[in-house]
C-alpha cells in the first residue's frame, strides 16, 4: 500500500514535471505533436524504471557513507562520486534505448529525432536518481518513486501536447506565440495538479 | 576589466563583445533557447538561492566550455555526450563541494538542484553547438555571456516571486509592516510552482513584444 501511495504521490501531488519543475527542456521542445510526446513520455518512463534501482544498487554498495564495509573499508565516504556515477549510469542506459529503438521502431526513431540523446540530460531521470538518495528511500520505494516520477511526466507531456495541437486555432497577441502561451499554458496546468495535494492512501 | 580590456584590444573585439552581450536578450538560453528552465524555475522562491545558483552554473559554463573546447579535436564524436557529461559532472562536484564547504544553508536550500546543474541543458548545448566548434577564448566568453543571460531572468523571476511571496528582497523586509497592518498580505501563489511559469510567460510576452524580431511565426 504505502508503494501504491509513493506512485499516486509522484504522479499527481508532487508531479515531477509540474511541481519539481524536472525535465522541463524536452517537456517544452517535444510537445508539438501528442504522438511524439507518447513516445518520449514512453522512452522517459522505460529509461526511469531500469536507472533509478540500478543507481540505488550502486550507491547502497558502492559510494554511500560506510557501504564498502563489505570490503572491509568502512570509513571510506564516496557520496561525492554520485554525480558522476549516476550520469554516467544513465548516459549508458540511453545510448542502449537508443539502439533498441532504432532497430525496431524505424518511424519513432526518426520522429524522436535530436531529442532521444537528450533523454541523458533529462533533469527527470537524473533528479529521480538524486531525489531518492536525498529521501532516503529503500530499493522498492525507490523503484515505486520512479515509476510515479515516469507516468507522472509522460501524461504531463501528452496532456501539454494535446493541448498545443488545439492551441493553433486559437487567436494568440502575436509576441505570446508560440513559447510564451506554452509557459503560461503549462502554469495552468500546475495550479490544476495542486487540487490533487493531500492525497494520501 | 578596465586595464585588461587595453592591453587585450583584440581579444575584446566587436565580435568577442557580441558574444557576450547576443545571450543577454536576442537570444537568451532561457526565452529563446529553450535551455536550461528546469533550475531557473526550482530556484526562484527567493533571491539568494537564485544568485548563488546563478554563480555556480556560471562557474560550471565557463570551465566546461574551455575544457571542451581545449579538448574539441581530440573526443572522438561518437562517445563525445559521455565525455562531456563527465567533464561537467567533475566540475559541478567541484562546485557542490565548494558550496558544501563554505555555503552550508544555501547548499541545503538548493539541495539537488546543484547536481542537476549536470543536466542542465545550458551546459551541454553550448557545449554542442559552441565549444566543439570554436577556440578556448571565443567558448569562454560564450560561456560567460550564456551563464548571465540565465542569472538575468533568475534575478528576474526571483524578485518579484520574493516581493510578493514573501515580503522581502535578499531576506531584508521591503513591504513595511504598516502594510500588512492595513491588511495587505503576501500573495501565497508566488511561492508555489505556477507562479514561476506564469513570470517566466509574462517575461517572454514582455520580451518579444519590446524586440518584435523575436516574434515565433508559425
Amino acid at each position: 500500500m504505502e508503494y501504491v501511495n509513493i506512485i499516486i504521490k509522484a504522479i499527481f501531488v508532487e508531479n515531477i514535471l509540474l511541481s519539481l519543475f524536472l525535465g522541463m527542456c524536452s517537456f517544452l521542445a517535444v510537445s508539438q505533436k501528442v504522438k511524439t510526446a507518447t513516445g518520449l513520455g514512453i522512452a522517459v518512463i522505460f529509461v526511469l524504471i531500469c536507472t533509478a534501482p540500478l543507481n540505488w544498487l550502486i550507491n547502497y554498495y558502492f559510494l554511500a557513507n560506510g557501504a564498502l564495509a563489505w570490503a572491509g573499508l568502512p570509513d571510506i565516504d564516496l557520496s561525492f562520486l554520485q554525480f558522476v556515477s549516476f550520469i554516467a549510469v544513465i548516459a549508458a542506459f540511453v545510448q542502449l534505448v537508443e539502439m533498441i529503438i532504432d532497430k525496431f521502431s524505424q518511424p519513432l526513431y526518426n520522429a524522436l529525432g535530436i531529442y532521444l540523446p537528450l533523454i541523458a540530460v533529462n533533469c527527470a531521470i537524473l533528479g529521480v536518481s538524486l531525489f531518492m538518495v536525498k529521501r532516503d528511500y529503500s530499493l522498492g520505494e525507490s523503484t515505486a518513486f520512479a515509476v510515479g516520477s515516469g507516468i507522472g511526466w509522460a501524461l504531463a507531456i501528452i496532456a501539454l501536447a494535446a493541448i498545443r495541437q488545439k492551441l493553433k486555432y486559437s487567436n494568440i497577441p502575436p509576441a505570446l506565440k508560440g513559447l510564451g502561451i506554452t509557459f503560461i499554458v503549462t502554469g495552468l496546468m500546475a495550479m490544476g495538479f495542486m487540487c490533487f495535494a493531500g492525497i494520501t492512501l | 576589466m578596465g586595464d585588461e580590456t587595453k592591453e587585450r584590444e583584440l581579444l575584446f573585439g566587436k565580435k568577442q563583445k557580441k558574444l557576450i552581450t547576443d545571450p543577454l536578450w536576442d537570444n537568451n538560453p532561457i526565452t529563446l533557447q529553450v535551455l536550461g528552465i528546469c533550475s531557473a524555475l526550482a530556484v526562484t522562491t527567493k533571491l539568494i538561492p537564485a544568485l548563488v545558483m546563478t554563480g555556480a552554473l556560471v562557474f560550471v559554463l565557463v570551465f566546461s566550455n574551455l575544457f571542451i573546447s581545449l579538448l574539441r579535436n581530440y573526443i572522438p564524436s561518437k562517445i563525445r555526450i559521455i565525455v562531456e557529461l563527465s567533464i561537467v559532472a567533475s566540475l559541478v562536484i567541484v562546485t557542490d563541494q565548494v558550496l558544501k564547504a563554505f555555503m552550508w544553508d544555501q547548499s541545503k536550500l538548493l539541495s539537488v538542484f546543484v547536481g542537476l546543474i549536470i543536466t542542465n541543458c545550458i551546459v551541454l548545448g553550448r557545449a554542442e553547438a559552441f565549444a566543439l566548434a570554436n577556440g578556448p577564448w571565443k567558448s569562454i566568453l560564450d560561456g560567460l555571456g550564456n551563464g548571465l543571460g540565465y542569472g538575468f531572468i533568475l534575478v528576474v523571476v526571483g524578485f518579484f516571486r520574493e516581493l510578493f511571496g514573501f515580503g522581502t528582497l535578499m531576506d531584508i523586509q521591503i513591504i513595511p509592516q504598516a502594510m500588512y497592518d492595513l491588511g495587505y498580505k503576501n500573495n501565497g501563489l508566488m511561492v508555489l510552482a505556477p507562479a514561476a511559469f506564469f513570470l517566466v510567460g509574462i517575461f517572454i510576452w514582455v520580451q518579444r513584444h519590446l524586440s518584435k524580431k523575436l516574434v515565433e511565426e508559425e
